[in-house]
């Protein structure tokens, strides 16, 4: 890659909100990553089997949603205490 | 220019792959290395080696169960939005 890239401004434009974009798509799958791991570790049997087992598969399935619905509880109790202390 | 810019995509692109990759490896080789040699000894014995081979396959199976559930918790979230926002 040379070092004096000269785009013009559509171009810069387009280039901006395409690394917007993949950044958003790192982020989700970071996230995805992470959920992995956290229910992974919740989920899965000691030994590895040849497939996964219909109890793994809901059990992960169950951890990303419970996971999900904890995080809108967490801010959901945040706000009820600021309204809290601010009312 | 136009090549340019392709070139610059493609290179953000492939940064943005190998780094998913590697946090993808790590974590995986972490997670089956714990399950799969609880007591290292002077080598890999095959039944370990076995192991993490099947391993690397639920891992990359959970993945995608997860994948495919936070995608979908995603879109049906949104449609939600939506309809609470046409409903007020």
């Amino acid at each position: 890659m040379s070092d004096n890239l000269h785009f013009d401004q559509v171009t810069q434009k387009e280039l901006t909100s395409f690394i917007e974009r993949e950044q958003a798509q790192a982020k989700l799958h970071a996230s995805i990553q992470r959920f992995t791991d956290l229910c992974w570790d919740k989920c899965m049997s000691s030994k590895p089997s040849t497939s996964l087992s219909r109890a793994e598969e809901s059990c992960l399935v169950n951890c990303v949603e419970r996971f999900l619905d904890s995080s809108l509880h967490m801010v959901k109790e945040l706000e009820n205490k600021r309204a809290q202390l601010s009312g | 220019m136009a090549a340019q810019k392709e070139a610059v995509m493609r290179n953000v692109r492939n940064q943005i792959a190998l780094a998913n990759a590697q946090v993808l490896m790590n974590s995986s080789t972490e997670r089956c290395f714990t399950k799969c040699v609880p007591s290292p000894s002077s080598s890999l014995s095959s039944y370990e080696q076995a192991c993490l081979s099947k391993c690397m396959d639920r891992y990359m199976d959970a993945f995608n169960v997860v994948s495919r559930t936070y995608m979908s918790r995603i879109s049906r979230d949104r449609l939600e939005n939506q309809q609470a926002a046409a409903f007020h």
